[in-house]
């Protein structure tokens, strides 16, 4: 495959403001018609990545494409076929959300029908009153609106459920999969993991501007050591055996292991034999927040 | 769509956006109107055919060049600058629109003001000279929307642009023959004030009011106001920024 066929390919992308170093050398490859997540911390670097994939920004070094085109040259054959919602947007408040969604569905040469971007933002009900008038959720809606208008085939999400209620989280989400049944190639950042989780095929965690990990969800859990947590409690005094690799955590105790079965099977018989009751046993896989904060914390100590 | 209708449709979105604020639009009609009743009440009978020339002056400065600077630096605060980066749209086609829409107020607040002063005080419209009155018209216009949006690269943020508008354009306003007749200001403040666009605009409006058909065609100060208004677009395509310094 070569660089063009990617809907983005990022290499060795760089990007200093002054002394400070917010992107120091990132690689990226992101497939057509899958959803992505540049997940990290605030400050890691993710809104500078994607505005430079914008092209509201500027790199100091690095290799581009976006769809085979360098978005630093700001080319309207670029803009046509992207679809960009912002962390902080406006639109004219005193139009209402058919006319702001119509007027930006005619800078672009094959919209998509403006009553059905409206219906896939789930505005159908709001159509007709003024952007002035509705929610700061409603708003964001009409941010996601006015992004798929021109029906873009990727489209870039920078932490499109900030500020979001629980239940108003799980609707942007159900949209997100929506679009991506359209065939669209979603660029998400966000710093939630369970979002990550939840609607990206493949991520990369980014934190002190570098990327510290990147694959699917299941990849990134297997890759640390220890992906299954068995958490259990045990009478005053007990201590379980020490083949089974337990150790104390608070008032519990904790086993970290690649061999769950064999732990709880030591685990279990070991009770069984002494008689010991185990209290609120817990078997986890580690998740994806687990493997975030460690590889965060990481990046952070060799500082 | 090409560049030029894309404009003409931006220029429809802004007045449909802007009617639907009534009382800004309100307020924006009625401004020149309460400074022309008040000076020429203070200024007394004979002061009309000054005033009427100098507040149709002053509406066109009001609505291109404090409009553009302050509204355009509102909506880059907001991120409808940013937005509108992102698509498809000729960014020239969307500042075209805003002038465009600057310009369509610029022009009914002129018949307004001149109307008013028909009817009111009986200062007679110079048709003899209408052409060379409209030409002013949209030289100052065009100049003043120019250096309106080149200031914008000068005001950091929204909060600051009140402020830096005021100060650059009222006291230029006092000393150009707009808001006072400056016939008996100090030589250096004549000089100061011939070096600015306003000046040259208000002594054209006022000469073409005055005399009539018998009024000089006002090529010096169409010169230096078109000479400002291409600064205006050197300084906007030098500073204009689509994001707000923050």
């Amino acid at each position: 495959m070569t660089l063009a066929d990617a809907a983005i390919d990022l290499r060795g992308l760089r990007k200093t403001y002054g002394s400070l170093e917010a992107v120091r050398g990132i690689d990226l490859r992101v497939e057509r018609g899958e959803v992505f997540a540049l997940l990290g911390p605030n400050g890691a670097g993710k809104t500078t990545t994607v505005e430079i994939l914008e092209g509201h920004r500027t790199r100091t070094a690095g290799e581009i494409s976006v769809l085979g085109h360098d978005p630093g040259r700001n080319e309207p054959a670029l803009k046509r076929r992207v679809g960009i919602v912002l962390q902080q947007t406006g639109v004219d408040l005193y139009l209402t959300v058919r006319e702001v969604v119509e007027m930006i569905a005619g800078y672009y040469p094959a919209p998509r029908d403006v009553d059905e971007v409206i219906g896939l933002a789930g505005l159908t009900e709001q159509r007709d009153q003024r952007v002035k008038k509705l929610s700061g959720g409603q708003r964001r809606r009409v941010d996601l609106a006015v992004a798929l208008a021109g029906d873009p085939e990727l489209l870039f999400l920078d932490e499109p459920t900030t500020g979001f209620d629980p239940s108003a989280r799980r609707q942007a989400w159900e949209t997100v999969r929506g679009l991506t049944a359209l065939g669209k190639t979603i660029f998400l950042t966000t710093h939630f993991m369970d979002e990550a989780q939840a609607l990206a095929d493949r991520l990369a965690i980014i934190a002190d501007g570098q990327i510290v990990a990147s694959g699917t969800a299941d990849e990134l859990i297997g890759a640390t050591s220890a992906a299954t947590r068995i958490r259990f409690r045990l009478p005053d005094g007990a201590i379980p055996p020490d083949a089974a690799g337990a150790r104390v955590a608070g008032s519990a105790w904790e086993i970290e292991t690649d061999a769950p079965t064999r732990a709880l099977n030591l685990l279990t018989g070991w009770a069984l034999e002494t008689e010991t009751p185990i209290g609120d046993l817990e078997v986890n896989r580690r998740s994806l927040e687990d493997v975030y904060l460690q590889l965060t914390a990481d990046a952070e100590a060799t500082e | 769509m090409n560049g030029l209708a894309l404009a003409l449709r931006q220029i429809r979105y802004e007045n449909r956006a802007f009617w639907r604020n009534p009382p800004a639009a309100f307020f924006t009609f009625a401004f020149p109107l309460i400074f022309m009743v008040i000076f020429n009440v203070l200024f007394g009978e004979g002061a009309s055919a000054f005033f009427t020339p100098a507040i149709i002056v002053f509406s066109v400065i009001t609505a291109t060049y404090t409009n553009l600077a302050m509204t355009v630096t509102i909506a880059r605060d907001e991120g409808i600058l940013k937005r509108i980066r992102g698509t498809p749209l000729p960014p020239w086609a969307y500042l075209a629109g805003r002038i465009g829409h600057a310009i369509v107020i610029g022009f009914l607040l002129v018949v307004i003001v001149a109307g008013f002063g028909a009817i009111a005080y009986g200062v007679e419209i110079p048709w003899a000279v209408m052409p060379t009155v409209l030409l002013v018209l949209v030289v100052g216009s065009a100049s003043f929307s120019a250096i309106g949006l080149a200031v914008t690269g000068l005001i950091p943020n929204s909060d600051a642009a009140p402020a830096v508008v005021n100060a650059t354009i009222l006291p230029v306003l006092f000393i150009s023959n707009v808001f006072i007749p400056i016939e008996n200001a100090p030589a250096w403040v004549d000089a100061v004030s011939h070096i600015l666009p306003v000046r040259h605009f208000a002594d054209a409006m006022l000469g073409l009011y005055a005399a009539g058909s018998a009024a000089d065609f006002p090529w010096q100060e169409l010169g230096v106001m078109a000479g400002w208004g291409l600064i205006g677009v050197i300084g906007a395509l030098r500073f204009f920024s689509w994001e707000p310094r923050r």
